[in-house]
């Protein structure tokens, strides 16, 4: 029986790790290369590492922090931020990332996900996707979250997945850094709509909140940066509790 | 030593980099005349078989792949690698695989609410006492990430299988070939033991 995921993402910012509430705010969370460390000897199901600054010199350092990833952790990695080629995404594949996650470019480009599932397999790219709820109902945003569009997030999802996406990595800016919880309303929606695996992220603050996620609906894999940056908790602990409540978790010997 | 082939495919470097870890030498080898020098290979792969197939013949590997599977030398296929050693695989198209071992590769068609592709950590049943599986419990999850999957013609091939909506055939080994789903090097300490199982393995045929 496949089981579900818990994955840990390090937000990066000029090879720093950083994390904020909404997409803003941000605080600086300490050394990628410690945390890399520390999940490996915790066995996370997989780690995303996701740069949020989009320059030449913070892709430099996260190249730099995917290398070392790659030789001290033998677990699947994901990469992403302003990736906007398949030059982008090969740079990362040999840096040792096993797939990448596009999001901006998902909807600016949208023919780049066609070309990465053809050149490299349609495992090797998550298509992200960030979305906040206003009146209007909820709509798509790129650019980290400073950019809105009129994209639909069910229908983009559905897009995505046609496109030949292999995971959707579903990100909600309103519940992020909150802690108060997943939108599992979101969840459900886009994991009912599309017959990919969906990796759900934005506002797991307690053990309870995976166990939601991963019970009510019908999502694949749980998300979290702040559950695990602030806190005494790490996946270890999140499996063990996630087990008892009767969720399928990894065993590892 | 141990040679990975390397035909132009992605990332390599993990599968060195868990050898490494394993304690046993391994390189990438990208050139098919030195294939021979190897003790044993091992041969991975991302992406669609079609082109896998299409850069395995356009580098000459095809004919020296096979050469050294008749010489009785250990081979493991990882992932695409696996599917490759099959005899056709019907990804894009469809396309004829290296025939290291007898059977098709089809695409997964698990039972709701199972989704494809097959991502994520899932165990093995075990379908033969085997010393590529020793030391390894049938309870323990590896990282599977793939939509086709591989139906030897021989049962007596099937290594282990993987619950999934359904069973599909997760480890195979036909004299000295050996494939596998899952990544080995994607799957922390039981990935490991299994690459020192292959390294230490002394095919019987």
């Amino acid at each position: 029986m496949l089981k579900k995921r818990v994955i840990p993402v390090l937000l990066l910012r000029d090879g720093r790790m950083a994390k904020g509430v909404q997409f803003g705010n941000y605080r600086d969370t300490g050394n990628p290369k410690t945390a890399v460390r520390i999940y490996s000897a915790q066995d996370a199901d997989e780690l995303v590492f996701l740069d949020i600054q989009a320059s030449l010199q913070s892709r430099t350092a996260l190249l730099e922090i995917i290398r070392e990833a790659a030789t001290e952790c033998f677990m699947p990695l994901a990469a992403g931020g302003g990736i906007e080629s398949i030059d982008d995404v090969r740079e990362l594949l040999l840096a040792g990332a096993d797939k990448v996650v596009v999001t901006t470019a998902a909807v600016t480009n949208p023919g780049l996900i066609t070309a990465i599932s053809e050149r490299f397999g349609n495992q090797c790219v998550v298509a992200g996707i960030d979305y906040r709820c206003d009146a209007d109902g909820a709509k798509v945003w790129i650019r980290c979250g400073t950019e809105a569009t009129q994209l639909d997030p069910v229908e983009h999802a559905r897009n995505l997945a046609a496109l030949g996406a292999g995971e959707i990595f579903l990100n909600s800016i309103d519940h992020d850094g909150l802690m108060d919880g997943y939108d599992l309303d979101m969840a459900e929606k886009i994991a009912s709509a599309v017959s990919v695996p969906v990796i759900v992220c934005g506002g797991a603050g307690n053990f309870m909140h995976l166990a939601e996620l991963l019970k009510d609906t019908s999502a694949s894999a749980a998300a979290c940066a702040s559950l695990f940056h602030f806190g005494d908790n790490n996946p270890i602990r999140a499996r063990s509790y996630l087990r008892n409540l009767g969720i399928p978790m990894r065993v590892l010997k | 030593m141990i040679g990975i082939v390397d035909y132009g495919v992605g990332n390599l470097a993990s599968v060195r980099n868990a050898f490494d870890r394993a304690g046993y030498e391994a390189e990438l080898c990208s050139r098919q005349e030195e294939l021979g020098q190897y003790e044993r290979l091992v041969l991975p792969g991302v992406g669609s078989f079609r082109s896998a197939m299409e850069l395995l013949e356009q580098g000459g590997w095809v004919h020296a792949l096979k050469t050294y599977a008749a010489t009785k030398k250990p081979m493991l296929g990882i992932c695409l690698g696996m599917q490759l050693m099959f005899d056709y695989g019907e990804e894009h198209g469809g396309a004829a695989g290296l025939g290291l071992i007898p059977g098709t590769v089809v695409h997964l068609e698990p039972a709701a609410p199972n989704k494809v592709p097959h991502v994520g950590w899932n165990s093995l049943n075990h379908a033969m006492r085997h010393s590529l599986l020793e030391g390894v419990k049938p309870v323990v999850d590896f990282y599977f990430v793939h939509s086709y999957h591989c139906v030897p013609k021989n049962p007596e091939h099937i290594l282990a299988t993987c619950d999934f909506g359904g069973e599909f055939v997760a480890a195979v080994v036909a004299g000295n070939v050996a494939g596998m789903q899952f990544h080995p090097e994607k799957s922390q300490p039981a990935g490991i033991r299994i690459l020192e199982n292959f390294a230490e393995w002394e095919p019987q045929c």
